[in-house]
């Protein structure tokens, strides 16, 4: 299983906004664990909290990386609020919808919105917030031994990020 | 701006992004010992005053840069080089005390509540006389 918590990128304005989608699907073996069933009830499967904030932090992140096409190392230094008000099952769609509030060289403070989407009729329906901070840590090392390599935004995930990544040499 | 409207912003800022009580935020609060900051929240308080007041702070303006030069530490301790470029880049703080035993691991132990303010004082001072 790859460590990518997005599927596909619906929307990128430049140094903006970024806009991502995953779908839940039942064949994810973690949402079988989320919950199991138990002396309290049956297996009630649904999309983790802490998911949904790695899947916004991946798309934040993306944003951010974007801007200087991704040659910094950006990773996430802080999440200064993450509020979800509803939960996502197997066969519902997240939208991560994310945008830069202000960013330099030492890194970027993000805002985003989650959404989710019920294949069975609904709509969108906004089901959380966060902000999250960033770093480049190239510009932040603090004598952390880091690889010269990027890998923040290796292979896994070039299949996503397709056009806004620089050609290969 | 009032020196204590001033205060009640940062105040507010540093609740916001440390998660203490307000009545933790004194004057005198240390933001590493006191507050318990970390590296990480110093971007997060920068990006914070600037929302709060309204300007921009550049880089290494408020907070320093990394002064790890052997131009301005020697073993670990800060210079006499060292300390004036402190001095000089952040006038907004008081290195009296850091400059008895000017060890850099604990140069970001200067910044308090007070030093906060001060900065803020004297960016929208500069900005009312530009």
């Amino acid at each position: 299983m790859r460590w990518l918590w997005i599927d596909a990128i619906l929307l990128h304005e430049p140094h903006t906004r970024l806009v991502a989608i995953k779908n839940v699907s039942l064949a994810e073996d973690h949402l079988h664990q989320h919950f199991e069933a138990g002396s309290d009830g049956p297996a009630q499967p649904m999309m983790p909290a802490s998911l949904m904030l790695e899947g916004m932090a991946q798309t934040a992140g993306i944003l951010v990386g974007s801007v200087r096409q991704f040659k910094e190392k950006v990773v996430l230094a802080k999440v200064t609020e993450a509020l979800f008000e509803s939960d996502v099952f197997p066969g519902q769609s997240i939208r991560y919808d994310a945008t830069i509030e202000r960013m330099d060289d030492m890194g970027a403070s993000t805002k985003g919105v989650i959404s989710r989407f019920d294949h069975r009729g609904g709509g969108w329906i906004d089901i959380g917030r966060t902000e999250i901070i960033f770093s480049h840590v190239d510009q932040n090392r603090a004598g952390l031994d880091l690889p010269e390599h990027n890998f923040v935004f290796g292979e896994n995930f070039r299949a996503i990020l397709g056009g806004l990544l620089p050609k290969r040499a | 701006m009032s020196h204590d409207d001033i205060f009640t912003k940062v105040q507010g800022v540093l609740v916001d992004a440390l998660g203490v009580d307000d009545d933790e935020v004194t004057p005198t609060a240390r933001l590493t010992t006191d507050l318990h900051a970390e590296s990480i929240d110093f971007l997060d308080i920068v990006f914070r005053i600037e929302k709060a007041f309204g300007f921009k702070i550049g880089q290494g303006e408020l907070f320093p840069d990394n002064i790890n030069d052997p131009k301005y530490v020697n073993d670990g301790v800060v210079n006499a080089a060292g300390l004036a470029l402190l001095r000089e880049k952040m006038p907004h703080v008081d290195f009296s005390a850091f400059a008895a035993d000017p060890k850099l691991e604990k140069v970001s132990e200067v910044f308090t509540v007070t030093s906060l303010v001060n900065f803020v004082q004297n960016k929208l001072a500069a900005s009312a006389t530009a």
